[in-house]
């Protein structure tokens, strides 16, 4: 058990995941952040993007963060999701449709528009398409 | 006949009035049941935002937010009080608003001033009627009500704490028991007080003050963020928690409703049968005084 760590993901609707884990990639405010057991405690706001958590024996998953909080302790990770979704359910249409959405409405100045809303959800469903992508890329190697 | 057919009337509205209010009792059992997921769904995040808090009161952060710090003088008090939109749910606005003035009274023993922030029509009635210092009201949240939705009002109150014009922070909500009991409690927000029920398991490797976090980016944006999300998160859970007080009580109150109309219309009919059993034995008599008298 020296090993992995426990780790919790939760988002404000449900638990989305928890369990015992050996390491967990998640890209943080400053870039993507590699956690291991022990780590030193920590706190950071997250990006939209992919979570990749390696379960206790080196299977990996993936989940969807739309934003939130991590807090790292040396045995326990927990992350605050704004929304969570494990990566599988993603629909690459569906985020393709969101971003064009939103680059539309970024586009469109004349309307009176709420920029950083819509910049907030173009930066949501690029990360989406991101993850999609990478998972797509290991399917492919696998 | 008259007398019984008045009394035959009233047994009917009665029994309109029995079917209406079983069928409420019926709609709210199972709005009960949705309401009541709605409440657990979200209890893992509240729980965990609560953990997280309050590893962060342990630590020894090298940036003390304000909603960290007790205030010397407490001159001003807000209460957030979440109730219902409707009404029909037994006593359980009334005993709720009971526990707000009760706390709120002791705080004006000290000189403290009252601010008010409702969420739900009830509440927002209730202090007009009352006379509080309504500075925020939020009704119509629905049987699921969304986080969006709370943002404004709670940003009222947090915006006056952050300027000075509260210094102390209170949510007033039903804590749902079980099915049958539901409990009012005044629960303190802000400041953050040093108990605020995170988990109690790493006891022993708790090192109070003796370590920090690394913060990234910095740690007052991060805390600035982190502490507004746990505060929207308490008091979303106190609204889902509500909610499913709300239809627990109002199954309780309509089931009650029900049975009483059951009684009242038992106690009819027998009103109605000893009349109509009088009615008959009168013209008998009548019938035979008369035969007699021939």
């Amino acid at each position: 058990m020296a090993n992995s760590f426990t780790c919790n993901i939760v988002s404000a609707e449900a638990s989305i995941f928890s369990g015992s884990v050996e390491q967990i990639i998640a890209s943080g405010q400053m870039g993507d952040l590699g956690i291991l057991p022990g780590h030193a405690p920590l706190l950071t706001e997250l990006q939209p993007g992919p979570i990749r958590v390696i379960h206790d024996g080196g299977k990996e998953e993936n989940f969807f963060v739309s934003g939130g909080f991590m807090e790292v302790q040396p045995d326990v990770v927990t992350i605050l999701a704004d929304a969570a979704s494990r990566a599988g359910d993603l629909d690459e249409a569906a985020a393709e449709e969101a971003r064009q959405q939103a680059l539309k409405a970024f586009n469109e100045k004349s309307s009176e528009l709420d920029y950083t809303r819509a910049a907030a959800e173009l930066a949501e469903a690029v990360a989406q398409l991101r993850t999609i992508q990478q998972l797509r890329k290991k399917a492919g190697k696998g | 006949m008259a007398a019984a057919k008045e009394i035959r009337t009233q047994i009917g509205s009665i029994k309109n009035t029995q079917k209406i209010t079983s069928a409420m009792e019926m709609v709210a059992a199972s709005k009960m049941r949705k309401a009541q997921d709605l409440m657990k769904a979200s209890q893992p995040y509240a729980k965990q935002i609560r953990n997280v808090v309050a590893h962060i009161a342990d630590a020894n952060p090298e940036y003390r937010h304000d909603y960290m710090v007790e205030r010397d003088e407490v001159k001003r008090v807000g209460y957030i009080v979440v109730s219902t939109d409707r009404g029909l749910c037994g006593g359980l606005n009334v005993n709720l608003f009971k526990a707000v003035i009760k706390n709120a009274a002791q705080w004006r023993d000290q000189g403290a001033e009252l601010d008010f922030c409702a969420l739900g029509s009830k509440a927002g009635g209730f202090f007009k009627k009352y006379g509080g210092n309504l500075v925020a009201a939020k009704s119509g949240l629905g049987e699921s009500p969304k986080v969006d939705d709370l943002i404004g009002s709670v940003k009222v109150m947090l915006d006056a704490y952050d300027d000075g014009r509260l210094d102390r922070l209170f949510v007033v909500y039903n804590e749902f028991v079980n099915t049958m009991t539901q409990k009012p409690v005044v629960r303190q927000l802000l400041p953050l007080s040093t108990d605020i029920g995170g988990d109690e398991q790493d006891e022993e490797n708790a090192r109070p003050g003796s370590w920090d976090y690394l913060y990234e980016p910095d740690a007052k944006a991060l805390l600035d963020n982190l502490l507004v999300r746990f505060i929207e998160s308490q008091v979303y859970q106190a609204v889902v928690e509500n909610g499913a007080c709300e239809q627990a009580a109002r199954m309780i109150a309509m089931k009650n409703a029900t049975d009483n109309a059951g009684g009242l219309i038992d106690d009819l009919e027998m009103v109605y049968n000893k009349a109509r059993q009088a009615a008959i034995t009168q013209e008998i008599s009548e019938i035979v005084g008369g035969a007699a008298a021939v």
